[in-house]
């Protein structure tokens, strides 16, 4: 097709279809790699390895006519990466590990012992950029631009500090979305192997928004803020707010920018004070310093200035910085084991993108702008040397950085600690054994 | 536990300490009247039915210590004071019975239970509620000084934060695995640290509570595994009957079956939902024309009321389809949501027929960005929530109480009064399920339609 034409001119026009699909799935795709990440070290050898394990988790996959496979399940790479290859899924979304294989789920009882239920899942964190159309002016709905996309490296940088420094978790795998947000992995045994209700807990303590348009006031904090929120204020958001929101959204430019955040003052003596001063001044006599930087001061002085003892005013500058910037997640998402959730390197339908990992501690750095695109990398293939002697195709395209990045810093470390798992584990049960043997 | 007719039950008193909480881990080995077996369960119900009203007015934990406290006093005191503990056992191996029957049934006593223990636990004594934690054998371990240095003004800012006095110098905190203590997790009620959970003595009854959940939740299984093989056939002409009456005379009915099924129809809706459907279903059908959209928790909570409404599959998958082919399509509604809404009236998946949310179910959800479901008296802001009732013909006196319901966190009276406002004639039962409104509403406005005609 178009990888055999004459290498001059290279015209693999931009967009997604099955054609070039195919050829992902055919030569850029990691598929052994989501196999081994998906066996968390059952497909070696140790008499520890569980091999039912990887047969008893789901994949979906979403067809181009947009037939959707639900409960598909595979005993061994070769079937794994031979099905994608065949049915070349405009997505594939990975579900949880069952306790049989869901392609016997219906051999078995909705109640009595033998139930078809979920027993692993990762924990896993879906953040969209459209929950935040109400504190961004720059785009809104599926368009996502480097004014806005800050938000999502906030977001990263505020959840991944707590899962790590809070929760103890260490394998967590941040991955672009492929159009307008990021999605989390937090794969640690003990990740994998929490209830529902525990998740709940883990989202709800990730919880600072409430409310949606019907309510005025959507961060609320009626005392002091708990050690978490400190941490994430002081050492993200605030900067963040002052720095670059600000201006890179004018929030105060405008008299429907400013009246947004006056609402969120409960004190009528407080926002008639700032809206005579911005109602008059239309050019501040500081004409050098941004309006925005400027009114802020304001508002914060105000706030602070003491003479308001009102109640509900005292953390009024932290709740709006929160209101702008905390990250919003979605609660189902991460609430329920038996939530699907899209695979990493696929490639999204609407952008071409494709979703590749990111990397939390240099979140700051990622452009969403400049993610390969499936054409790109079809191109890359193209005009790749052909007499580059390499193990994997994708080592000559832009998709090489990821891949090497999904090994290193995720793959790697975490099968380690799988194989040390399964080993202690071992050890400890064969000693069980023989003391329960020893009477 | 041994269920006889009218003799002088011997009770062997075993003494699972007097002074502790029971364990409840296994029925006891005792000799039961049938008399009693009612009797007491229906006391105990009074309890648990008096904290589910008070769960849903929104008491606050001190209130509701207080009101566990009366309710036990005035239900649970047998004239023989040694037999109190029995009957609190024996009471709740009964109710076991009884509600572990369904899943909404298991969820309610689940919720009801947990909540009743907690209160006791924390009436109960400092020694008692050490004695308890042994029992429960918890993975929680006292922290050094050391630690508590460390991590002194940390959990100064969470005591801060709940207004609660800062620790002591000697005070005592457990360190535990963050995951045994999930509603200290979710409220941030607790110091988290590489994945454990600095836990105040105070606190300690959130573990405890936990456990004893789970412990009755698996119970609850096992309890229902038994009463479908064997007990219920077994016991067809003595005990099942009592226990089939018991659920049934308090949770009310649930809007699954409704009689009236087939007699709404869409072109009635947008009258219907003027005249008779209360604000939070009104709110979530006016959005749905306005935006021909609404999101997940909209679609179920409006979808299940309107299917106790009497809305037959049929006419609700037109309805819905109608509505979405604006925003999304026919071809996109149809491949993403009629699945959703046949699943709802049990024709697809588990074929579980759901039933329409009551308001405590409605109260107690949480709508985020871009949802229009829950309950509008808890969430809307005064400014809209006035406007709204306004919109359904709400006059300016009984506005004010209504208003002031909500102020003191009393929605469901703050739709009672709407309720009352809208028809001009009082509801003395008070709302607690969106479609209890609807089918009062009918019953009141009914009779006016068919002179007309």
């Amino acid at each position: 097709m178009l990888i055999d034409g004459p290498k001059q001119g290279n015209v693999i026009p931009d967009g997604f279809n099955p054609n070039y699909l195919k050829v992902y799935y055919g030569r850029l795709f990691p598929h052994a790699d989501i196999f081994k990440w998906m066996s968390y070290g059952n497909d070696g050898r140790h008499p520890a390895c569980d091999k039912s394990y990887f047969g008893r988790r789901e994949f979906s996959f979403t067809l181009d006519n947009d037939i959707y496979l639900r409960f598909q399940s595979f005993n061994s790479e070769s079937e794994l990466e031979n099905s994608i290859k065949e049915k070349c899924p405009s997505k594939i979304d990975i579900g949880p590990v069952y306790s049989v294989d869901p392609a016997k789920r219906h051999a078995y009882a909705q109640g009595g012992d033998n139930v078809f239920a979920p027993v692993e899942r990762e924990l896993i964190f879906d953040i969209d950029i459209t929950d935040y159309d109400d504190v961004r002016y720059c785009c809104s709905g599926a368009d996502v631009c480097l004014e806005c996309w800050p938000l999502m490296t906030v977001a990263i940088k505020v959840i991944d500090t707590a899962l790590r420094d809070d929760f103890g978790f260490d394998h967590i795998l941040w991955v672009y979305s492929g159009r307008r947000g990021v999605h989390c992995w937090v794969c640690d045994g003990k990740a994998r192997r929490l209830t529902n209700e525990q998740r709940g807990a883990i989202a709800d303590y990730f919880r600072v928004y409430k409310g949606n348009e019907n309510s005025n006031k959507k961060v609320s904090f009626p005392g002091p803020l708990h050690p978490f929120l400190v941490r994430s204020y002081t050492e993200v958001l605030r900067e963040f707010f002052e720095e670059k929101l600000l201006l890179s959204q004018n929030l105060f430019s405008t008299e429907e920018r400013y009246e947004k955040i006056l609402s969120m003052i409960p004190d009528e003596s407080v926002t008639s004070e700032l809206r005579g001063k911005w109602q008059e001044n239309r050019r501040s006599s500081n004409s050098k310093e941004d309006i925005n930087f400027f009114r802020w001061e304001q508002l914060k002085n105000t706030l602070q200035s003491g003479k308001q003892k009102v109640q509900g005013l005292r953390r009024c500058v932290e709740e709006i910085v929160f209101a702008f910037t905390y990250p919003r997640l979605d609660m189902e998402v991460s609430k329920h084991r038996n939530h699907l959730l899209k695979a990493p390197f696929c490639v999204h339908p609407k952008t071409g993108r494709v979703c590749i990992p990111i990397d939390p501690k240099d979140c700051e750095e990622f452009d969403p702008t400049t993610v390969p695109t499936l054409s790109e990398l079809l191109r890359e293939l193209n005009t790749g040397d052909s007499r580059m002697d390499v193990d994997n195709e994708w080592e000559k395209t832009s998709l090489g950085k990821s891949i090497r990045f999904f090994r290193s810093s995720f793959l790697q470390p975490l099968l380690k600690s799988c194989k040390e798992e399964m080993e202690s584990g071992y050890k400890a049960k064969i000693q069980q054994t023989k003391n329960s043997l020893s009477w | 536990m041994e269920i006889v007719r009218s003799q002088r039950s011997r009770t062997n008193t075993p003494n699972d300490s007097v002074s502790t909480l029971p364990l409840y881990r296994y029925a006891p080995q005792l000799e039961v009247r049938l008399e009693d077996f009612e009797v007491f369960a229906m006391d105990r119900l009074r309890v648990l039915k008096g904290i589910s009203d008070a769960l849903a007015r929104g008491k606050r934990p001190e209130e509701m210590e207080n009101l566990v406290r009366d309710l036990w006093k005035a239900n649970m005191r047998h004239p023989e004071a040694s037999e109190d503990v029995n009957k609190d056992i024996i009471s709740h191996f009964v109710l076991r019975l009884v509600y572990c029957r369904t899943e909404d049934l298991r969820k309610w006593f689940l919720s009801m239970e947990t909540a009743l223990y907690r209160y006791r636990f924390l009436l109960g004594s400092s020694e008692a509620k050490r004695a308890l934690m042994e029992e429960f054998d918890l993975p929680c371990k006292a922290i050094s000084r050391t630690e508590f240095e460390n991590a002194k003004e940390k959990l100064e800012q969470v005591a801060r934060s709940f207004d609660q006095p800062l620790p002591t110098a000697d005070a005592i905190f457990y360190k535990v695995p963050f995951e045994e203590v999930p509603e200290l997790v979710a409220g941030r009620r607790v110091y988290i640290h590489k994945g454990h959970a600095y836990v105040a003595m105070h606190q300690v009854v959130s573990l405890v509570v936990t456990q004893f959940r789970s412990n009755l939740s698996k119970a609850l299984i096992l309890t229902n595994r038994k009463w479908t093989s064997t007990i219920r056939e077994q016991e067809k002409d003595r005990l099942t009957p009592i226990v089939e009456a018991l659920s049934m005379s308090y949770l009310g009915p649930d809007y699954s079956q409704t009689k009236e099924f087939g007699e709404i129809s869409i072109k009635d809706l947008d009258q219907l939902a003027r005249s008779s459907f209360p604000l939070c279903m009104r709110h979530l059908f006016d959005k749905l024309r306005e935006d021909h959209h609404l999101k997940h928790g909209g679609r179920m909570q409006l979808g299940l009321f309107l299917k106790g409404v009497g809305l037959r599959m049929e006419d609700a998958l037109a309805f819905w389809k109608a509505e979405f082919s604006h925003k999304v399509g026919a071809e996109r509604f149809d491949k993403e949501y009629a699945y959703s809404i046949r699943h709802n009236y049990g024709k697809e998946g588990k074929r579980t027929d759901y039933t329409p949310y009551s308001c405590q179910k409605i109260i107690s959800s949480t709508p985020g960005v871009g949802d229009h479901h829950g309950c509008p008296y808890r969430h809307f802001s005064e400014e809209n929530l006035r406007a709204a009732l306004g919109r359904m013909g709400v006059g300016s006196r009984a506005m004010e109480d209504v208003v002031d319901k909500v102020r003191n966190r009393h929605y469901q009276l703050a739709c009672t009064l709407t309720f009352e406002a809208v028809h001009s004639s009082s509801c003395d039962a008070g709302i607690n399920h969106p479609n209890q409104y609807f089918s009062d509403s009918h019953k009141i406005l009914q009779p006016k339609v068919e002179i007309v005609i």
